[in-house]
């Protein structure tokens, strides 16, 4: 539902049904609302069958990169002899996602069961769920879900009475956005710098201590509990665009618009019915400018291209942009796009983990020029410098923070090249005229 | 080495350092140990004791942390200075971050960053007031973004700042 907005008719809240609800915070009261119940068909299944259930539903990842949750789960060889590990992500950082928080401050222990099962279900005996530092009150409660959890036998040596072993354990951040990227979390969570790792390995051959890990975000894991209740069919029914994208989305909406907050929609739902209906459309006397809808690292639209848009994994990559972690940020008339995307490059800069040349060397240099662009001290040389920079950045280091820099600058000098140019000219750039011309 | 010689290894603020990990403490560490195979992966969680104990993360807390867990000061140095909230000096008693990022920005954060650098005597951004009670940082995306400007101040977040309410936040402080 749209928190801290009521729920809109046209969402359909299966994950943040529960937003806002503080009854459905606590053990007592999440298990009047049919928690747990999932983990314990779970655990008289084999592992095998969940992993067929998800597969079957479509479920993708939810984190940015929209993988197949089956197939990643089916990766892991349970009974090889070595530990097996499952992370959560709940590093959620990238700027304009704010979905992630509301799942654990509201649902915690609908988390706690999508971890159990998930874990359960490729073969392992402890499930890490990382959460970013800055998090206090969803690491609080995160923490008491788990404690809620073991002490009333729902995890342990002995889950639910099924004989099976299950252990979660929640593990604190320390500020860095790279902890977001699956081998940094990993290296962070061994009480390393959070630097990512050369793939391959891929985690589930050498993850977490070296050993077969998986590792899925918390909106993914949380859908689990959903799918093995109602089914795959059911899972899939709902959304708009099955079978490519399933199921609903969780869409955090800020900037510029009336109503900000998280809004739950089928796959495919209208991208601009969403923009105007359910969020209210821009602010009072003002325009939409533009829209980044799937975090910072995802090119930005027109809304000309976002209008057009389809809510799922392939309508946003049709309308030259990614569906991404599903943080909607909306830019007004009011703004100035070279100003907004210098900013984001300051953001890439200050968390480069600077072991790549390109990415550190490239995040720097991307945003002193974007910055003095934006000072009107800019030269007629400097779109091509920073487009060559970009290019230099993109599919040439170990994990892809270089490539999300590069991607608001390209798509930027692309769709708002009039903007930079009358800074550059130190003219006012009328976006009517330029239309015209 | 014992612990008391590791700190008197270390010089400067810390000559008098007594260990973090004693009593309850160091009953919280060995029951950590069984979360992790590895004693390394104690380490972010140890840090974070010695800061939620101390204010910050000293050299000698270092010290006593690398001697723990089996690493070396350097190591856990190298740790540190990677995260952005392990503050490696003392910071005001209201620790305040500011979260200026693009969703932000766009709703008005860098107002609210100058409302508060003049509110609390700062006046510069990492400068910790004349009387010690305030740290003004700008960070990085709190993850609060649909309800910008959000404020970090210690553990609280506080959603929804504007300029205009940064005197009653403050006063609501002391």
């Amino acid at each position: 539902m749209g928190f801290p907005h009521p729920s809109h008719e046209r969402e359909t809240p299966v994950l943040s049904k529960h937003f806002g609800n503080h009854e459905a915070i606590g053990l007592e009261g999440w298990r009047k609302q049919g928690g747990y119940q999932a983990l314990q068909k779970a655990l008289a299944m084999q592992p095998g069958e969940i992993v067929d259930i998800v597969k079957a539903s479509g479920l993708r990842g939810r984190g940015g990169a929209g993988f197949p949750t089956g197939m990643k789960w089916s990766f892991m060889k349970p009974g090889d002899g070595k530990p097996h590990y499952l992370c959560c992500n709940a590093d959620e950082s990238e700027p304009g996602t704010f979905k992630d928080r509301e799942i654990m401050r509201w649902t915690p222990h609908a988390l706690v069961e999508g971890c159990a099962i998930g874990a359960y279900a490729i073969g392992a005996e402890t499930a890490y769920i990382y959460i970013r530092g800055e998090f206090t009150e969803p690491l609080e409660r995160m923490r008491t879900a788990v404690k809620e959890a073991y002490a009333a036998g729902i995890l342990g040596p002995n889950a639910m009475g099924s004989g099976k072993r299950v252990d979660v354990h929640v593990h604190k951040g320390a500020g860095a956005y790279i902890c977001g990227e699956e081998t940094a979390l990993m290296n962070s969570l061994e009480g390393r710098r959070g630097n990512p790792r050369i793939k391959p390995p891929f985690p589930a051959v050498a993850g977490l201590f070296g050993q077969p890990t998986t590792i899925n975000n918390v909106e993914t894991l949380v859908a689990v509990p959903h799918i093995l209740m109602h089914g795959a069919d059911w899972y899939k029914a709902m959304s708009l665009s099955s079978p490519k994208s399933t199921g609903s989305k969780l869409f955090s909406v800020c900037g510029n618009i009336a109503r900000p907050g998280n809004y739950e929609v089928v796959m495919g739902f209208p991208f601009k019915d969403f923009l105007y209906d359910l969020c209210g459309g821009p602010p009072k006397g003002r325009t939409f400018k533009a829209v980044i809808p799937g975090g910072a690292s995802v090119p930005i639209q027109t809304m000309e291209e976002a209008e057009a848009t389809k809510m799922d994994y392939e309508g946003f990559v049709e309308q030259g942009t990614m569906l991404g972690s599903g943080g909607v940020i909306v830019i007004d008339d009011q703004q100035c796009m070279v100003k907004q995307i210098a900013r984001l490059a300051r953001f890439f800069a200050h968390e480069s983990c600077a072991q790549c040349t390109q990415c550190r060397e490239g995040t720097a240099w991307t945003t002193k020029i974007m910055e003095r662009i934006r000072d009107g001290e800019g030269t007629a040389q400097d779109l091509d410098t920073l487009l060559s920079i970009a290019d230099n950045m993109t599919g040439k280091t170990i994990c892809v923070l270089s490539d999300s820099c590069a991607v608001p600058v390209v798509s930027g000098i692309k769709k708002f090249r009039g903007e930079f140019e009358a800074l550059i000219k130190k003219t006012t750039y009328h976006p009517v005229m330029a239309a015209v011309a | 080495m014992t612990l008391s010689s590791t700190a008197t290894l270390v010089h400067g603020h810390d000559e008098q350092y007594a260990p973090v990990f004693v009593g309850e403490r160091r009953k919280e560490l060995e029951e950590m140990f069984t979360r992790y195979p590895t004693k390394m992966a104690c380490l972010l969680p140890t840090l974070w004791i010695v800061q939620e104990e101390r204010g910050w993360v000293s050299d000698a807390g270092m010290a006593e942390v690398a001697e723990l867990l089996e690493l070396t000061p350097a190591y856990v140095k190298g740790v540190v200075t990677f995260y952005t909230m392990y503050h490696q000096h003392p910071v005001g008693k209201y620790f305040i971050q500011v979260c200026t990022t693009s969703p932000c920005g766009v709703c008005g954060a860098e107002d609210v960053v100058k409302a508060l650098l003049e509110k609390t005597g700062c006046g510069e951004l990492g400068v910790t007031s004349k009387d010690g009670k305030y740290t003004v940082i700008e960070v990085e995306c709190l993850g609060a973004c649909g309800f910008a400007t959000p404020l970090m101040i210690n553990d609280l977040v506080v959603e929804s700042v504007t300029p205009e309410r940064v005197p009653e936040i403050l006063a609501g402080l002391s």
